[in-house]
């Protein structure tokens, strides 16, 4: 990816995110059901409805509506929530970080299962072995996150309860972060006790979140690695008198990685879309679960705000990814 | 004196359809010797089966595959691969797809030689340099740093020609190395594969359907049809007086510009086997040129 396109795809950005601002506030105020009939007591007079509303500028024609919240975000403004009564921008600080940290953590077990899943498989070509490792996969693939978050609830919180099931971090451990960044923060000032503690909540909805995944990427890169072994130059490798296992690790999976990283990087935003059941689950707070509340509570300037951060997160990944395979593959460097 | 390679009734089977029915040759230490014949003769796939290249479908059912008076099909692993590419080299088809794509040219080149002579990695792009001058070409340091797809198709050629006598290998062979180029640029490449036999004394098996090259590089060849020797012998001999029918229709379809080139009429598959079971079916072959 050249300069050049990085500015093209900079420059769509604002009209990307522009049309997703129209479609959730639209679609939010043609869909049944507002913020005010969930405030409301049973029995409130119309008057009193008619106050509310009027109060939140609900009475207005929707463009009007539209411009006016725009012109304050554009303004680094995103109103308060309804429900929560807090700025939602402080909201989404507060939260997003937790969920990047469990996307990464996710991403990174769904990395290192997914890459020792295809090379076992791969050097397992043709024998039994190599049935057992697609099976399993398969398995890991077929049951999807939530499912796997209360497998795992069942088996690691209940049944043989090692780990804690709920929250973020123990509520008696004392919090004096200075960033959202919990997990990173306590690992770069080198407070393991924190890390460990932080961990320990982390790893069961990581998990959950990360066994799909990681049959995504064995997938993925066992395919690219079959089609690799079969190309000349690894076949040629063998006549220079490499071992398998080496052709495979030196030759074959850096070309590998390239189709697997260009398919599987995009798959990630399908991690960060599972975070909103699994979060739940597990009563971690991220903004996935904070999602779940404001939908049920109609919190309109809440949900905005969340889906405009899912579009700027999903446009990040599209880039990075971009760029990765670009770092992978030199005929892109030069093209 | 021991042959670089003997071939001895090799049978070689992919899936039920055999390849090779039972062909043998011999290539002496130094010699240059051509390997006829045209498409699904089964020439590539004998060149394959020296340097243990065989499809995963393919087998071979009988016969002897042997460097320097050692069966390579009996050895263990490691001797087979410390000879390969090192003693045993291969010059590949097509210069587009044998060089790794991602790799630069002399991460590949100081990783064979690093792999088979315990050189540092130094001392490895010091001699890949080197190399690549052998080879005729200009600024050596900077085409080892350049990836594949950065060189000319005649470039990579060379760049694959260096790494198979990179070595000293006593016997390379050259599997189609010239199809894939250009005229001219095939003419450079006979070339330099003549210049660097000769400076290395390797035995070399030239594998091609091209006579013409044949008569310009090869001492001796060998015409290889439907998996069979059909005839052997030394180049000038074999090409004036062609014993085989076969051989005559091969030269016939050689392209000339005094003449319009005839065509060859491939053997029904069918055909084949019942042909070789009848050795008076042979005569069928003069069916073959066209009347």
């Amino acid at each position: 990816m050249r300069w050049g396109e990085i500015i093209r795809r900079l420059v769509l950005v604002p009209p990307t995110l522009f049309g997703v601002a129209v479609i959730v506030f639209v679609l939010l105020r043609v869909v049944p059901g507002d913020p005010i009939s969930m405030m409301i007591p049973p029995g409130a007079s119309q008057a009193d409805i008619g106050r509310l509303r009027a109060l939140y500028g609900l009475d207005q024609p929707i463009l009007h509506q539209f411009v006016s919240w725009l012109g304050q975000v554009v303004q680094g403004n995103f109103g308060r929530s309804i429900s929560v009564r807090q700025d939602v921008l402080d909201l989404l600080l507060t939260r997003l970080p937790a969920t990047i940290e469990l996307t990464l953590l996710a991403t990174l077990i769904a990395v290192v299962i997914g890459v020792l899943a295809a090379l076992v498989g791969i050097l397992a070509r043709g024998r039994r072995a190599e049935w057992a490792v697609d099976g399993g996969v398969g398995v890991l693939l077929a049951i999807p996150d939530f499912l796997w978050a209360l497998i795992l609830l069942l088996l690691f919180g209940v049944l043989v309860p090692l780990l804690p099931i709920s929250g973020r971090i123990d509520p008696q451990v004392e919090i004096d972060f200075h960033s959202n960044f919990y997990l990173i923060e306590s690992l770069l000032t080198g407070r393991l006790d924190v890390a460990a503690a932080l961990l320990r909540h982390m790893i069961l909805p990581a998990l959950a979140l990360a066994l799909p995944f990681s049959a995504i990427i064995a997938r993925l890169l066992k395919a690219s690695l079959v089609e690799a072994e079969d190309q000349d130059y690894a076949q040629i490798a063998r006549a220079r008198g490499y071992s398998r296992p080496s052709i495979l690790l030196n030759e074959v999976f850096p070309n590998a990685l390239i189709p697997t990283v260009a398919l599987g990087g995009v798959q990630v935003t399908l991690l960060l879309g599972g975070t909103v059941l699994v979060e739940r689950i597990f009563s971690y707070e991220g903004i996935g679960n904070m999602a779940i509340d404001a939908v049920i509570n109609r919190d309109f300037p809440l949900i905005q705000g969340l889906v405009l951060t899912f579009a700027v997160l999903f446009i990040v990944l599209n880039l990075a990814v971009d760029a990765l395979v670009t770092l992978l593959d030199p005929r892109l460097r030069h093209g | 004196m021991t042959a670089a390679l003997t071939v001895d009734n090799l049978r070689i089977a992919i899936g039920d359809t055999i390849v090779l029915r039972g062909a043998s040759l011999e290539v002496q230490p130094g010699e240059v010797r051509g390997l006829v014949g045209e498409s699904g003769a089964g020439k590539s796939m004998l060149g394959r089966a020296a340097l243990g290249l065989l499809p995963s479908n393919a087998s071979i059912v009988s016969g002897r595959i042997a460097f320097e008076g050692r069966d390579l099909l009996k050895m263990s692993e490691g001797e087979r691969r410390s000879e390969l590419g090192r003693r045993i080299a291969l010059i590949p088809q097509d210069p587009m797809t044998s060089l790794n794509p991602v790799k630069r040219v002399g991460a590949q080149i100081g990783r064979l030689l690093r792999h088979h002579l315990d050189l540092s990695k130094r001392a490895a792009l010091e001699r890949a340099a080197e190399l690549l001058t052998e080879v005729a070409i200009r600024e050596p340091e900077r085409v080892l740093s350049l990836y594949p797809h950065e060189i000319s198709g005649g470039m990579r050629q060379r760049v694959l020609i260096a790494m198979a006598f990179a070595c000293n290998p006593s016997l390379v062979i050259a599997d189609e190395p010239t199809t894939a180029l250009d005229v001219t640029v095939q003419r450079q490449v006979l070339q330099l594969v003549e210049r660097l036999r000769q400076r290395h004394g390797s035995a070399v098996l030239f594998i091609t359907h091209d006579l013409g090259v044949v008569a310009k590089i090869c001492r001796s060849m060998t015409v290889l049809h439907a998996g069979r020797v059909l005839e052997e012998g030394e180049t000038a001999e074999v090409l004036a007086h062609p014993r085989h029918a076969y051989t005559r229709a091969l030269l016939a379809a050689t392209p000339r510009a005094d003449r319009p080139a005839e065509t060859l009429r491939p053997v029904p598959p069918a055909l084949i086997d019942q042909l070789w079971s009848d050795a008076r079916r042979l005569d069928w072959l003069d069916v073959a040129r066209p009347a």
